[in-house]
């Protein structure tokens, strides 16, 4: 049993949708940002791989035919700043402070924190790239010597927290128009508070698209500049 | 089969931006290349927003989904994180509010100051 499904590509798919369908329907019925579906998608497609002892290396290996649409998705993030470029070109220098900023602020804190922290080079290489999106993070993680196992952990964890507590950080500090928002969902948190952003209307979206492509591009010039030092 | 012609066109930007990833010596994704020439081809219209749209709009809405496989994947990552965890922790939580706080926030003063001089 459990090697069947060790090689099924359809009970992995299947699991995989089923769990964030569950997630989907618990946060319609409850509403707490706890329980988020690509969390509980997670957790509970984890909890079934450990039950029928199916490891996570088979497992990543059969969602491949899922998992490959990442990218044909990222580059779709195109379509809806294209449709509102109207509505943003009023906004081009607000969006690009804020992401600069907001980028420098990421990088400044993780590296003030792993100094605090009495942590070493390494830490500070794996963590600093943690708020891009995962392939740009993982490439500049790798090439300064960090480890990217853990590099991928810390942006997948930034990209769920921004998804889970974003709608909660907008009420904090008062974000009210879509603009402000999308650049501090796609600047903190990647292609996964993008997804959150685009679900709060095409707008946020659109700049939250940007906000990564661009947060992403000045943290690889930003890495380049200091590796040449 | 009005779904095929979009799909085609995502799947040759995505294509385009893989051998980009391949051939240029960057750290940039092939997902970041299909993205911004996806974006150049609607501006200059040698790709209509019609002629992608349905299907970029189906890819958006998998989006999430598509992340349940990579956070699965940080069981594997335990025996890494395990003697780092609580500092780490601490880092990716303060560090992602922070710069949600201060990105959103300096938008928001530049939008306010435009607003002000109109």
């Amino acid at each position: 049993m459990s090697k069947f499904l060790s090689s099924s590509t359809f009970f992995a798919v299947f699991l995989t949708v089923t769990s964030f369908e569950l997630g989907r329907c618990l946060q319609k019925r409850f509403k707490s940002p706890l329980l988020n579906p690509i969390l509980i998608g997670a957790v509970i497609t984890g909890a079934v791989l450990v039950a029928f002892r199916i490891p996570n290396a088979d497992y990543q290996e059969n969602i491949r035919p899922l998992s490959f649409l990442l990218t044909p998705a990222t580059v779709c993030f195109a379509v809806p700043f294209y449709t509102r470029l109207r509505e943003l070109r009023g906004h081009i220098l607000a969006i690009l402070a804020g992401v600069l900023a907001g980028t420098v602020a990421s990088m400044g804190i993780i590296a003030a924190l792993t100094r605090i922290f009495a942590m070493d080079d390494t830490m500070l290489w794996t963590l600093l790239p943690k708020s891009v999106t995962t392939a740009i993070g993982v490439a500049l993680s790798e090439e300064a010597g960090g480890i990217a196992a853990l590099t991928t952990a810390a942006i997948i964890v930034t990209g769920v927290l921004g998804n889970m507590a974003g709608l909660l950080l907008c009420k904090l500090f008062r974000f009210r128009d879509d603009i402000s928002k999308g650049v501090a969902f796609g600047t903190a948190s990647h292609a996964i508070g993008t997804s959150k952003a685009l679900e709060l209307s095409e707008l946020a979206g659109a700049v939250s698209g940007f906000s990564l492509t661009l947060a992403g591009l000045i943290t690889a010039v930003t890495f380049s500049i200091i590796l040449e030092i | 089969m009005r779904h095929l012609k979009p799909f085609c066109l995502i799947l040759l930007f995505s294509l385009i931006g893989e051998v980009l990833h391949a051939i240029l010596p960057l750290p940039i994704p092939a997902s970041i290349y299909g993205l911004v020439l996806l974006f150049a081809a609607l501006c200059l219209k040698i790709v209509k927003v019609e002629s992608v749209k349905s299907v970029s709009a189906f890819l958006l809405e998998i989006i999430p989904l598509l992340f349940v496989a990579p956070a699965v994947n940080l069981i594997d990552c335990w025996r890494e994180a395990l003697p780092v965890l609580l500092p780490v922790l601490v880092i990716v939580v303060l560090s992602t509010v922070v710069t949600f706080a201060v990105s959103g926030s300096v938008t928001r003063l530049f939008s306010e100051r435009k607003d002000k001089r109109e």
